[in-house]
């Protein structure tokens, strides 16, 4: 049922932060809805900008990548959490000109849902959505012991390049992309831990599940597992990494989304 | 403006009905919403959201109603600035900037419901400058509502009607004795737009809620005289206490659950180690406790009067052909009255015994939204919250538009939620016990009317 007594949001709104918010126009404006890609756990806006953004403006899509407070060129607050990362979702998708598409990767996944809750969007894209739990951080952990077990204690989560791109990327692309990586809040890395109930999406938006079978980070059962729930089935990309965005065939899930968004179906 | 028959046609209101010599157009299943302010607009969005056709009707040119300043029956006046603050003003799923201040004004409000409009692509739903003269009920539960562009009218027939007209733009004014003959500038709180009004005169406002304090503090800067007329002595309460902006303190007592009396002596102990004892500045002591009546949010009025700019003074007695005497038989002689006292919510188009309408124009509705006698009637937003207007009105438009929704899908279901509708006693949606019952029905307190919305919601959602 849906939540309208709301006191942790009238009594304790999340302090603001100023947000980098990066912009692709398309040449003429073709009355698509604007796509607002949220990057996750240690991604900027950047990680969109280098490949989707353009592309998708490219396609008549206006779109925008944001980055959470503490990433890439936002600013920073005291005291984040999973819900401070909602808050800067849905101040820039209702800052939008119109109804936007929430697209968010990784750990985003499950801030976006949360944003989904509060914000009614024209449509909802988890792309390889992190939907956290003991398990699944155990088994991440398990194919990366150092770059896992620090965030247990409060320290930086440091996924390795095998988790994050398929061999096809080139080493020194990969090796930039992972030295661009940043760090989210250690409460909110916590959070993640304890794996937050996922909440009923606010206006009924259409929802979309996109991963890949071979993710070392979300492997395919998780995939299944948020599609369900959201009553349908992932969209797989065999051979890719986690970072879809990033990875050699970024194109491929990126046209899937777009290809899906332009379905009459879809609103 | 002109509604051309192809313009309508595009509507898809193909079959006409006559109804004697007048053509009905049928609408089929949409749902007519009267008014596109703050609450029509809500109303228009949340029914869409469920999968209605919507028409909405405006008699202005612009969205935004009463925060709109260009409109003719706008209550705005310059200074016109947010009494709740943010979180308690915004629509829930569409929050106000970060960047903009605890307490927008009237122009900030306007152009956050500009966006909302354009944000969610309402426009194209909404018929500007069409008034809405008739609302019938016709067979099978729809309704007849005729418009008027001009002087052309037409009639649609709708699945349902949510009025969202407004309850601030029909004028009270008060019967003094010797009103009529006064002859000094009588003006109500409508006609005030800007403080260069009140520049070189020596003004009386009358009236002590929100706007009347509002055109007090104002008059203290620009007029040269001030005197303010309240009828008994209120709780002042600033915009900021322990801190923070005062609603949100008073939230987290709320959600830490201190009982009102707790809470009331917080606050009063607050103002009074703050502000001091209001009688030491010549106002009268509150005769009820804070909490008790819908809040007078001004931090500005008590430093004023603590300047001299403002004067208080009594209830006002009568009017001679020149000058006001007051209650305590002073004689004084302003140029101007300003009559801060309210509106009242005014339904012209609709017969009162449809809506419950009783002798002192009060609707009888379940929820302040649902009309008793009609499933597929509403009325959105004639509340007065202690909060926010518009996060109530979001969810009582969800409410509806759930109701509507579940009408068609699960009649089982929708038949024992409507017998619990028809069958709920009128209530009293507040906390404390309330000054003044009669006056103010439309009072609510924002949490436990939030909390009966919330259960009628929890009732059409189901265990699902």
């Amino acid at each position: 049922v849906t939540t309208i007594i709301r006191f942790a949001e009238w009594a304790d709104p999340v302090p603001p932060v100023r947000r980098e918010v990066l912009t692709a126009t398309p040449d003429l404006d073709e009355k698509k809805p604007p796509v607002l890609f949220v990057p996750g756990f240690g991604h900027g806006a950047w990680a969109f900008a280098e490949h989707w953004l353009e592309h998708t403006a490219e396609r008549g899509f206006p779109a925008y990548a944001m980055s959470l407070r503490g990433h890439g060129n936002s600013g920073d607050a005291p005291g984040t959490t999973l819900r401070s990362y909602v808050h800067d979702v849905v101040q820039v998708a209702a800052g939008l000109p119109r109804q936007a598409v929430l697209v968010g990767h990784g750990a985003s996944g499950l801030v976006v849902a949360g944003a989904l809750a509060r914000y009614p969007a024209r449509a909802g894209v988890l792309l390889a959505p992190v939907l956290g739990g003991f398990r699944m951080a155990a088994t991440v952990a398990l194919g990366n012991p150092g770059g896992m077990v620090p965030a247990l204690f409060g320290g930086r989560l440091r996924p390795g390049r095998s988790q994050l791109f398929s061999r096809e990327l080139p080493a020194t692309a990969a090796r930039e992309y992972a030295g661009r990586l940043g760090r989210a809040a250690a409460r909110a890395q916590w959070q993640l831990l304890a794996a937050p109930a996922l909440e009923k999406p606010v206006g009924d938006p259409q929802m979309l599940v996109v991963g890949s079978p071979d993710d070392k980070i979300v492997p395919g059962p998780v995939l299944d597992r948020a599609a369900r729930w959201y009553g349908g089935a992932p969209l797989l990309f065999p051979g890719m990494g986690h970072d879809l965005m990033l990875d050699a065939r970024w194109a491929e899930p990126l046209n899937a989304i777009l290809d899906w968004l332009e379905k009459p179906s879809t609103p | 403006v002109d509604n051309d028959a192809a313009g309508w046609e595009t509507t898809g209101a193909t079959a006409t009905i006559w109804r004697g010599d007048q053509p009905v157009y049928d609408r089929g299943a949409a749902i007519c919403v009267v008014g596109a302010g703050a609450s029509g607009m809500t109303a228009v969005k949340n029914l869409r959201e469920q999968g209605f056709a919507v028409d909405c009707y405006e008699r202005e040119t612009g969205v935004a109603g009463a925060w709109n300043w260009r409109h003719d029956r706008s209550p705005v006046y310059a200074t016109t600035h947010l009494i709740s603050s943010k979180p308690f003003t915004q629509f829930p799923d569409f929050p106000m900037p970060d960047d903009w201040p605890d307490y927008p004004d009237h122009a900030r409000v306007c152009a956050y419901l500009e966006r909302y409009a354009d944000h969610f692509g309402l426009r194209e739903h909404i018929w500007f400058g069409t008034e809405v003269v008739r609302v019938e009920p016709v067979e099978d539960g729809h309704w007849d509502v005729t418009t008027k562009v001009g002087w052309r009218e037409r009639t649609s027939r709708y699945a349902a009607v949510v009025l969202a007209n407004g309850h601030n733009w029909a004028p009270k004014m008060p019967g003094f004795d010797g009103l009529a003959d006064y002859r000094g500038k009588v003006i109500h709180a409508s006609a005030y737009k800007d403080p260069a009004q009140l520049r070189g005169r020596k003004v009386l406002v009358v009236g002590a809620g929100n706007t009347g304090c509002d055109i007090a503090v104002d008059a203290a800067q620009h007029a040269n005289r001030c005197w303010h007329s309240s009828r008994r002595g209120y709780w002042y309460t600033p915009k900021y206490a322990f801190g923070r902006p005062a609603d949100q303190v008073n939230d987290r007592l709320l959600a830490w659950r201190l009982p009102i009396w707790l809470r009331q002596w917080l606050f009063q102990r607050e103002l009074r180690r703050t502000v001091g004892d209001l009688t030491r500045f010549g106002l009268p002591a509150p005769d009820h406790k804070i909490l008790e009546t819908h809040p007078i949010v001004n931090s500005q009025l008590v430093y004023y009067v603590g300047h001299g700019g403002i004067q208080p003074v009594p209830d006002v007695e009568r009017f001679d052909r020149s000058s006001v005497v007051l209650g305590d038989g002073e004689v004084i002689e302003p140029d101007l009255v300003v009559m801060a006292t309210g509106y009242l919510p005014r339904f012209e188009f609709i017969a009162p015994e449809v809506l419950g309408i009783d002798p002192d124009g009060r609707p009888h509705l379940h929820l302040h939204a649902f009309a008793r006698r009609h499933p597929t009637l509403f009325v959105a937003g004639l509340v007065q919250p202690d909060a926010g207007i518009f996060s109530i009105v979001h969810w009582q438009t969800v409410v509806i538009a759930k109701w509507l929704r579940l009408r068609e899908t699960d009649p089982g279901r929708a038949r024992t939620f409507w017998s619990g509708v028809a069958a709920a006693a009128e209530e009293r949606y507040s906390q404390a016990k309330v000054k003044d019952s009669t006056r103010h029905w439309f009072e609510v307190g924002h949490l436990v009317y939030l909390r009966a919305l919330q259960k009628a919601l929890g009732e059409l959602e189901g265990a699902k």
